[in-house]
């Protein structure tokens, strides 16, 4: 119980974030029209690659000797770009097709 | 100085995140919107790479950083200029995967750290030197991407038709026991000597895996979408685990944003199939429909018709109404689709197309795949507006659309699709199914529809039947 405290004091302003970005995020979403539904899929798909960038601190802090936090970081950079670039540029591709109309 | 400045990024990060949504969610901004969340990407990358200080220390290994990204952006953007639009779902999905392993990589490493850190330590729990709220985030980017992971490469597997649907009795409780060991799993690693912690922990992440393999397995075709949506979800809450583990707002942000936005797509998705999110979770959909049999003579014989009786029946019609389903989108038919209109247009007949909301392998699938051909935006029905327009339609042609137009799912109370609001094609005078053959559809279930007398089947590829058909609207 003690710890679980500690945790929401410590993270309080993080824990403010968590609740506004839900409401938001209900909220964008509930406006979008179903013809975009697949292209907003996909650009969500491509935002929560975000986590990149978790990658790149774990990769960046690894020290020269630990192998297993070298490979397993660089790995996690790899799919991380896959997800980032992969995403927004699939998105880009779809959102392409309705460009042209008027 | 620097950190500060890396704040600023994280911040614009953020900000470009919600304003990209936002944005992705009108069809005039919505390309917009996607660069700009990336700028915004590439910002919070480029930031963390050059400013980002660990105790002080900035980031190390460049050569590996760079080189990853190199690898990735590579692979990443061929495979996604490559492929087909038939293949997008397949794609969002595997890139969903990429993210979900990345996470689970992130929480990994993370605790081996926790442990090399701890182990040389003398008869110690785990929990007493690690705080709670620090394993939480760990175990739950770990479990949360694994998930998401071994998930999203099934739901490939299945998009592709290299995994078939599989249950087997009593699955649901097995995938419950499976979740609830991997929670106790993660529980017991808290709980353990430090100098153990890291078996259980690897256990942990396996029976999360096998979670994730065994979570989408049994689950039907039809539901596909919601799961893909669902899993999209997923890896952005295992995103924000990341964001409390390095206290980084534009891991959070972007990460809850996608999770509430992508759960209340899911909720929206299910309702459009009137099922509820647990149903579709325990993942019921595959076993039921087995009890019916799937007799085909219970519903009577169906009927051809010939290209050149079709040609006439829809050149001498005042309105038509195209019904595109997966058919369509497998067969690259939608170019031909669009003359099919344009020269029934020239011949006075009123053209629109009827969209169900999960038509295709994922909502909006035809909605992309007929932009891509160039058809008018306000052609495009949604289904309370088609449904209301059938009763004045001549002609409505299905191109490889099952399940959606299948009069079960309001009729039959043990079709597995029953409650599903379907396109009411039944109302329109006369009804032509293109498929290829009278297979069922990806749901498994029989179509009582092909058996109306109203409606007559032209089977074939539809892009050769659609090119076939526009030789024979010419001439008449």
């Amino acid at each position: 119980m003690q710890a679980i405290l500690n945790f929401i004091n410590q993270n309080v302003e993080l824990i403010y974030i968590v609740i506004l970005m839900i409401f938001l995020g209900i909220e964008i979403i509930g406006r979008v029209p179903s013809v975009l539904h697949t292209p907003l899929m996909s650009g969500a798909n491509a935002i929560h690659g975000v986590v990149i960038i978790g990658a790149i601190i774990v990769m960046g802090k690894a020290e020269n000797d630990n192998y297993i936090a070298l490979m397993l970081g660089f790995l996690a950079v790899i799919l991380g770009t896959l997800n980032v670039v992969g995403g927004f540029v699939v998105t880009d591709r779809m959102l392409e097709m309705f460009k042209k109309k008027k | 100085m620097g950190i500060s400045i890396l704040s600023l990024c994280y911040f614009i990060a953020s900000v470009t995140f919600i304003l990209g949504l936002k944005m992705l969610s009108n069809p005039a901004t919505a390309r917009r919107g996607n660069l700009i969340a990336a700028a915004g990407m590439a910002i919070a990358i480029a930031g963390t790479i050059f400013l980002y200080e660990n105790d002080g220390k900035r980031l190390g290994n460049y050569g590996w950083i760079f080189g990853g990204i190199i690898i990735g952006s590579i692979i990443g953007t061929l495979t996604a200029k490559k492929v087909k639009m038939t293949a997008m779902p397949e794609l969002v999905s595997f890139f969903n995967g990429m993210g979900g392993a990345c996470a689970a990589l992130i929480s990994i490493v993370e605790f081996d750290y926790l442990f090399q850190e701890n182990r040389m330590l003398d008869s110690t729990w785990f929990s007493d030197v690690v705080p709670a709220g620090h394993y939480l985030t760990i175990v739950a980017g770990a479990i949360i991407g694994s998930v998401s992971f071994a998930g999203s490469m099934i739901a490939l597997g299945k998009l592709s038709g290299k995994i078939k649907d599989f249950s087997f009795r009593g699955q649901h409780i097995f995938n419950l026991l499976v979740l609830a060991l991997v929670l106790a799993a993660a529980v017991f690693t808290y709980q353990t000597n430090v100098k153990g912690a890291n078996i259980p922990f690897f256990i942990t992440v396996f029976l999360a895996l096998l979670y994730g393999v065994f979570f989408v397995l049994p689950i039907g075709g039809a539901d596909m979408p919601v799961v893909i949506s669902l899993l999209n979800s997923f890896t952005g809450v295992a995103a924000a685990c990341g964001g409390f583990l390095y206290n980084n707002k534009a891991m959070l942000t972007g990460g809850i944003l996608v999770g509430a936005a992508g759960t209340l797509l899911t909720i929206l998705m299910c309702r459009a199939m009137n099922r509820s999110l647990k149903n579709v979770l325990i993942g019921s959909f595959g076993g039921s429909s087995k009890s019916d049999g799937g007799n085909q003579s219970e519903f009577g014989n169906y009927k051809e018709i010939s290209l050149s009786d079709t040609a006439m029946l829809m050149a001498y019609s005042k309105k038509v109404m195209i019904v595109p389903g997966y058919g369509l989108a497998v067969a690259q038919a939608q170019h031909s689709c669009h003359e099919l209109e344009k020269l029934l247009n020239e011949k006075g007949v009123e053209v629109k197309y009827a969209i169900h909301p999960v038509a295709g392998r994922m909502p909006g699938h035809m909605n992309v795949l007929l932009a891509e051909a160039d058809v008018n935006y306000e052609k495009l029905l949604e289904m309370e507006d088609a449904n209301k327009e059938f009763k004045t339609t001549d002609v409505v042609l299905i191109l490889g659309a099952n399940d959606v137009v299948n009069p079960a799912a309001k009729n039959d109370p043990s079709s597995p699709i029953y409650g599903m609001p379907v396109l009411e094609v039944e109302l329109a005078k006369t009804v032509i199914v293109n498929k290829r053959s009278m297979k069922p559809g990806y749901a498994g279930i029989e179509n009582e529809l092909f058996f109306q007398p109203k409606t007559s089947m032209l089977f074939g590829d539809a892009k050769k039947v659609l090119q076939e058909l526009l030789v024979e609207i010419k001439n008449t």
